[in-house]
């Protein structure tokens, strides 16, 4: 028995980007030391998640007691293929993402970078965390950590419209975790005895249809991380952030961690069975679907392109969560699809945001006029990442709108299929709009001809993700076999 | 045998070192002298606590008589798991503050004064210790007395003049408290013919309900709940713990409203056993109801004070409610849960106000509004972590002794079935979010003049200040030893058989 197991190996995937702030920390004095650590530590992590891959992928689920805060009451990490996919997405795009976030840190001359690097791996080892928490309380844990960790970040600019961001941020997300989700979980734990995620659920026969309707609202509108509505407004407010911070965490971590949240209280706390049997989820199918459509219009209004984006990230999230109150598996399967697909389209999306605000300081959508000429790699990119998003081959995001339809056709819910089409379309109108302009349209300042792009750390991640998009069209065997390896059939 | 019999002094032995300590300090009259004194003094109360509470957990109740007068006629010192646990808690938070007083009060309080506050501080030590262990009501009015009085004598040794007012204020009002409290103790003597608690609880179900009975009822409860400032008999509060010395301030937040609650706990369930007893008043209703108030009142009005020690005040009256509500649950699991509540808010709270007095003694100034928080983060980055932490045990996130708390009193709000009271606990929940997210945003907002370097408060304060910031975290991660403790307390409280 070698010492490297994976229980090991959780304990590590925390504790790598534990050790790693508090170096980055310690580094403040020395820039290229810092960003050396931050890289460093990303690969470790990295690394250190592929190797529970494949132990997962034989049927292991490795398990380990941190701590016991009351009886009964234990931290707890397990790690099952769904949470293996959210901390492999996590970890790995927190590479690319550092990369990214030293060219544009470095080039818009931003101030207090170590902070921001040092609560950039604090989130990340929080996620960690909430991807293999073992029982709802671990998760909560994490939850908050994550909260309080990007609250900074969102704040990084100091000035009064990033505090009154950050408020909107940190009052959204702490009222419906302390108002909704903890009471939720506290109520888990007075029906089962346990807050465990157990295979099948804990709480069949233990709680009346009616009641398990409330109570799955009350979760679903509690974890505010999935930005239902009406508890969405904290993610257009922490637009104010650097746009590295939306890239990684307001599209990648902070708002998966959401929707992984709904998808694991689906799966392993009511039991796929027991939500279909009471229809519990029937409700929150409809909430899922009015914000999705919602998010999608309200998005067609932003010239903001970041704003614009962070209201198709709401949208898109209604999606993930579509696909678990479908409360099939053919939906949680598209919806954790969807976490992969979504995640490298939108980071693709935010990271061409900031390359164009780092090399022509442009924000608004109507500006980029004929902009393509002069960002040829970033535009190309943004094309990709958008027809991914809307779900159109060659990129990855058709796989997750195959799956998420056939999973409504599946539960015979012919209005939620009328509904995905209609907001693909959107999709189209609000995101092509914009490569559309920046190619087709003639340029409406003189600018001097000639390509101006932002600088290469900057161009190469995004470069990368949008291949990935493409990449996961041809090959998404490898996914698809994780998947399997949570789907009971 | 010897020593045998020096462990069998021991409950004696703590009550009586502060009482000697106290002259000692005022012979004595070397600032840094009588500082000395007076933590060795807390130190070793600590000690023996920590010694009986072990006695208790292993043998059971000790009871311990007076001079050899056997109880009931004799004064009765009675420790149960309630008693070990107040006191070694008590005594905790006395040696930490103490730790960090010497700095702080050198710079609050005139040079020649100094051994008058350390001497006062230990007798209301005295008092608060003698409440918790006598079994005799007639005795725990009297140590009341020692307690209240020199905790006025504390406060008025404020810098500010208004402390002056604050403590004519507390001092009416508070004797105001004993007085009921003594009323209370008359009438059942008269009903009873004893002044032992124990004695008193086995005659008191053959008079229980004559009017009598229910007016001492009555007359004990509101003056427990004055003493304990529950809403709406808190005006004395707020102004007390704004303007006594900062370090005043910490140890009273944490100690006297306690002890008060304790008072509480020992009228209602040891000499009353509201549990069982059949009694016309519908007092639980009552005291749950005013709980339930305070709760969303006081931290609503929290969330409004521009000064932070007010602002803390405000917000301890809410943290009372929680407490009261806890324990007017009449169940083992809310009984449990309010006393988890008396520690873990008092070591939070200690915590703070020991943060603020290092913030005082940084910035100088009688009082500290929340402006004069901006730009802490860059010149005392320490202290503002450690604020941080307390902010997050008030709003009672995981990982605090806040949540453990809070946890097992949703716990046992579902198990009675109180809904409503629920939602109360959440509403209030996060107004404490609002009310400490104010003190942060202002901490870690740019100060007026940046050039500003670090300057941490000396290294007694911080101790002081990180050993709470400890206890507050390790409680929250190791919430089970807690969490049998007060259980086994409740259980012996409601007369159940109390598992060993």
């Amino acid at each position: 028995m070698s010492l490297y197991d994976p229980t090991l190996a959780m304990l590590l995937a925390i504790g790598i980007p534990a050790i790693g702030s508090l170096l980055i920390a310690l580094a403040y004095r020395w820039p290229n030391l810092r960003e050396a650590i931050t890289l460093l530590t990303a690969t470790a992590l990295f690394l250190n998640v592929l190797s529970l891959l494949q132990p997962v992928l034989d049927g292991a689920r490795p398990e380990i007691v941190l701590l016991s805060l009351l009886p009964g009451l234990e931290l707890m990490l397990s790690l099952e293929p769904l949470g293996m996919l959210f901390a492999l997405l996590a970890s790995g795009l927190w590479i690319v993402n550092s990369i990214y976030s030293i060219g544009y840190m470095r080039g818009n001359n931003e101030q207090h970078q170590t902070g921001f690097y040092v609560c950039f791996a604090i989130a990340l080892g929080a996620t960690q965390m909430l991807a293999m928490a073992g029982n709802l309380i671990t998760l909560l844990l994490a939850y908050e950590v994550l909260t309080f960790a990007t609250y900074p970040l969102v704040t990084h600019k100091r000035t009064d419209v990033a505090r009154a961001g950050g408020r909107t941020y940190l009052g959204i997300l702490l009222f419906t975790s302390i108002a909704l989700l903890l009471p939720a979980i506290v109520a888990v734990w007075y029906l089962a005895g346990t807050t465990d995620f157990i295979e099948g659920g804990v709480l069949q026969g233990k709680l009346t249809p009616t009641a398990a309707t409330v109570l799955f609202a009350i979760f679903l509108f509690g974890t505010g991380k999935a930005a239902l509505m009406p508890f969405h407004r904290w993610l257009p407010a922490a637009m104010v952030a650097p746009t590295p911070v939306s890239a990684l965490l307001h599209a990648v971590a902070v708002v998966k961690a959401g929707v992984f949240t709904v998808t694991k209280v689906a799966v392993y706390t009511f039991g796929l069975d027991f939500l279909s049997m009471t229809g519990a989820a029937a409700p929150m199918l409809w909430v899922a679907v009015f914000t999705l459509l919602t998010a999608s219009l309200i998005a067609l209004t932003k010239d903001n392109l970041k704003a614009r984006l962070a209201y198709s990230t709401v949208s898109q999230l209604s999606y993930i969560v579509l696909g678990a109150t479908l409360a099939t598996s053919m939906g949680v399967m598209g919806g954790a699809f969807h976490m992969v697909a979504h995640a490298l389209g939108k980071i693709t999306l935010f990271f061409c945001a900031g390359a164009i605000y780092t090399a022509l300081h442009k924000t608004e959508v109507s500006q980029l006029d004929g902009m393509g000429r002069v960002m040829p790699f970033t535009f190309g990119a943004f094309l990709i990442a958008s027809l991914s998003i809307i779900g159109l081959p060659p990129t990855g995001g058709t796989w997750s709108k195959w799956l998420l339809m056939s999973g409504a056709a599946d539960a015979g819910e012919m209005i939620v299929l009328a509904a995905l089409a209609i907001s693909s379309l959107l999709n189209i109108v609000y995101l092509l709009e914009i490569p559309l302009r920046a190619f087709l349209k003639p340029t409406s300042q003189p600018v001097a001809t000639g390509i101006n792009e932002a600088p290469l750390l900057c161009v190469a991640p995004l470069c990368l993700t949008a291949l990935s998009c493409i990449l996961l069209f041809f090959y998404p065997q490898p996914l698809l076999t994780l998947l399997n390896a949570w789907s009971p059939s | 045998m010897s020593e045998l019999n020096f462990m069998m002094q021991l409950p004696a032995l703590q009550v009586v070192l502060p009482l000697v300590a106290a002259p000692l300090c005022v012979l004595l009259r070397q600032p840094n002298l009588v500082w000395a004194l007076a933590l060795a003094v807390a130190t070793s109360c600590l000690g023996i606590s920590l010694c009986l509470a072990q006695q208790v957990w292993q043998t059971g109740v000790i009871s311990y008589a007076i001079g050899g007068w056997q109880p009931p006629f004799g004064i009765e010192y009675r420790l149960d798991e309630l008693s070990v646990f107040m006191l070694a808690f008590i005594c905790l938070i006395a040696t930490l503050t103490l730790l960090g007083a010497r700095q702080s009060i050198e710079k609050e309080i005139p040079g020649d004064r100094i051994h008058l506050f350390y001497a006062t501080l230990l007798l209301s030590l005295t008092g608060l210790l003698g409440i918790i262990s006598t079994g005799d009501a007639f005795n725990l009015f009297v140590f009341l007395e020692i307690a209240s009085l020199s905790t006025y004598a504390l406060v008025a040794m404020g810098r500010d003049r208004r402390a002056l007012l604050a403590a004519f204020r507390y001092l009416i009002l508070g004797t105001i408290g004993g007085t009921f409290i003594l009323i209370g103790v008359g009438l059942l003597y008269m009903m009873t013919g004893t002044l032992n608690m124990q004695d008193m609880a086995a005659r008191l179900p053959e008079v229980i309900n004559t009017t009598t009975a229910l007016a001492a009822l009555a007359f004990m409860v509101i003056g427990a709940c004055l003493k304990l400032a529950l809403l709406p008999m808190h005006l004395w509060l707020p102004n007390a713990y704004t303007y006594a010395p900062s370090v005043a301030s910490a140890f009273l937040a944490a100690t006297s409203t306690k002890v008060a609650a304790y008072v509480l706990i020992r009228f209602l369930y040891s000499v009353y056993n509201l549990r069982w007893a059949n009694i016309d008043i519908p007092l639980n209703e009552v005291l749950a109801l005013l709980a339930a108030s305070a709760m969303l009142f006081a931290s609503y009005v929290a969330t409004r004070q521009i000064e932070l020690k007010r602002l803390l005040a405000w917000s301890s009256l809410g943290q009372i409610g929680y407490i009261v509500l806890g324990l007017s649950l009449a169940t083992t699991a809310g009984l449990a849960a309010g006393t988890l509540h008396l520690m873990n808010h008092a070591i939070i709270k200690a915590g703070l106000f020991m943060a603020v007095a290092a913030v005082i003694f940084q910035q100088g100034g009688s009082t500290l509004m929340l402006a004069d928080l901006k730009g802490l983060s860059q010149r005392m980055p320490w202290t503002t972590a450690a604020i941080v932490a307390g902010g997050l045990g008030l709003i009672g996130v995981p990982m605090t002794a806040g949540f453990i708390s809070k946890w097992a009193l949703l716990q046992a709000l579902m198990e009675s079935h109180a809904w409503g009271y629920i939602i109360v606990l959440l509403i209030s929940s996060l107004l404490a979010v609002v009310y400490v997210w104010r003190i942060i945003e202002t901490a870690y907002s740019r100060g007026p003049d940046t050039r500003i370097g670090r300057s941490e408060a000396p290294l007694g304060l911080q101790l002081s200040i990180w050993a709470f910031v400890a206890m507050n975290l390790y409680l929250g991660l190791q919430g089970s030893p807690g969490m049998s403790l007060v259980t086994r307390a409740a259980e012996r409280l409601l007369g159940m058989e109390v598992s060993l």
